[in-house]
């Protein structure tokens, strides 16, 4: 129990577990019939990694880690976009840092800008509007990355954008969605999954009701989770005693920040500067319906795919993956990080290979930062 | 970029942009408050929030705040999005 000693409040994160492993033997899982949940947001991912929480849970839970890292998903083709944009003269191309080392086909990010490309890592899109209002000579195109959590950021830009009348700045944008690939997992034959732990900030800006499909059509139970790791094993243990009673339902332990109905003033945001894509393409899942975002007509000035004629419909699109990337096995739960050949050899987060690789939210970056010394405790 | 960071509103800065001064774990940053704005925003002044790449996006009470920034801070998460926010201020002079 080494690791429930760095919880803020050991003692509740052992209660915690007893009641789990209570209720994992009222189920009758076991390592051999586990009981299946998934955690489906990158930084439930980490905080499972980081506080060994597959370790201190009985072993008839397996945790599958979802798709839920923005980065991790992105495709190699959207990185080939991305350093195109980059590479036209006259831009000013701004990232998020955590995007800059996902590889592309020729090359990610981090290398473009090596070969002189002006890219620059911000913070914020706000970032990148003022570096546009500071110069109005240059073009500035910002990478809209990331699930509903960020969608509202660049939305609230382009609209300040619209407001200012600036004619330089324009938005690459890749905002996809949650609960399509939930739909796409639970779709597929081979998928075994028994119940979810929900994102936490994502939910608190689209509410709760849109995973009731998840509960109504396919009868798995799902809980909004917070990520101290005493939220994530009180959600587990959640999400099990639905397991046990056979109940399916859409419950929300995050209450205190995630609101039944969401943010109404970024689902306003969203709604006025996005529409659905007929379809959007996700690194080692494939092309997945409504899954992503694009700009709607009334703000193409402030399209990049519009203004450039990069992205989407500019041209054939179906790029392989790099050879011996396993990342799609990976993120469908069918293989563990560690069983890709490439794991910590060809693949590391200094020299990615594949995208699960690069931010500390992706499953492999993750198995291997906590890895060794999760090992080191198991042998003591 | 997905967890947020919890910061305090200290002083609205440009009230028809929605924007406010904000303190994240000691440092001073610039956040738009249009997500938690609800009435005057000077009744913001003082109030914690969630923000994500420097916008406010949910209200917390103070004792969540702490919380949260522990568990950011276990992950590593909180030093990241200061160094993002640095990178931010460097970009902006062409420095980054
Ligand atoms: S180790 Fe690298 S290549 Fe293999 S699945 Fe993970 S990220 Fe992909």
């Amino acid at each position: 129990m080494k690791y429930a000693d760095e919880f803020r409040d050991p003692k509740a994160a052992r209660a915690l577990l007893d009641r789990i492993a209570v209720v994992v033997d009222q189920i009758g899982a076991t390592a051999e019939r586990p009981v299946s949940i998934m955690e489906i947001c990158g930084g439930h991912t980490h905080a499972i990694f980081r506080y060994g929480l597959d370790k201190l849970t009985p072993p008839g839970i397996e945790f599958i880690h979802g798709p839920g890292c923005p980065v991790c998903v992105l495709p190699m083709s959207r990185v080939d976009e991305c350093v195109e944009l980059a590479e036209q003269p006259g831009v000013i191309f701004t990232t998020f840092g955590d995007a800059m080392r996902v590889p592309g086909t020729r090359k990610s990010l981090l290398q473009a800008k090596a070969d002189g490309a002006d890219i620059r890592m911000v913070y914020s899109p706000l970032d990148a509007l003022e570096i546009a209002r500071r110069n109005p000579d240059r073009q500035v195109v910002f990478f809209g990355l990331g699930f509903e959590t960020t969608t509202p950021s660049t939305a609230l830009s382009i609209q300040q954008a619209a407001a200012e009348g600036l004619e330089n700045f324009s938005v690459f944008c890749n905002h996809i969605t949650v609960p399509p690939p939930i739909r796409a997992l639970l779709d597929d034959p081979h998928m075994t999954l028994d119940g979810f732990v929900g994102p936490g900030h994502v939910s608190m800006v689209i509410g709760v009701h849109p995973y009731d499909f998840i509960a109504e059509t396919y009868g798995k139970p799902l809980v909004v989770a917070g990520f101290e790791p005493l939220d994530l094993l009180q959600s587990v243990l959640m999400v099990l005693e639905q397991i046990r009673d056979g109940r399916a339902e859409i419950e929300n332990q995050y209450a205190r920040v995630v609101p039944e109905h969401g943010n109404p003033v970024s689902l306003a945001a969203i709604a006025d500067v996005y529409e659905e894509r007929p379809s959007f393409e996700w690194r080692g899942l494939g092309e997945i319906d409504a899954s992503g975002l694009r700009i709607r007509g009334r703000y193409a000035a402030f399209d990049a795919e519009e203004k450039f004629g990069i992205g989407y419909g500019a041209g054939p699109r179906a790029v392989a993956e790099p050879e011996g990337c396993a990342c799609g096995a990976v993120m469908t739960g069918r293989m563990k990080p560690v069983e890709c050949p490439n794991f910590g050899t060809g693949c590391t987060p200094e020299m990615p290979l594949g995208a699960l690789m690069v931010s500390s939210e992706g499953a492999c970056a993750a198995y291997y930062q906590y890895g060794g010394a999760r090992a080191a405790t198991a042998a003591e | 970029m997905c967890l947020g960071i919890p910061g305090q509103i200290v002083e609205i800065t440009d009230a028809p942009r929605m924007m406010a001064m904000a303190e994240v774990s000691g440092v001073r940053r610039e956040v738009n408050v249009a997500c938690i704005a609800q009435g005057p925003l000077a009744g913001l002044i003082g109030k914690w929030a969630l923000i994500h790449v420097g916008f406010a996006m949910s209200e917390i009470d103070e004792d969540e705040a702490a919380k949260t920034l522990e568990a950011l801070r276990g992950l590593g998460e909180a030093q990241e999005t200061l160094e993002a926010m640095a990178a931010g201020d460097a970009a902006l002079e062409g420095r980054s």
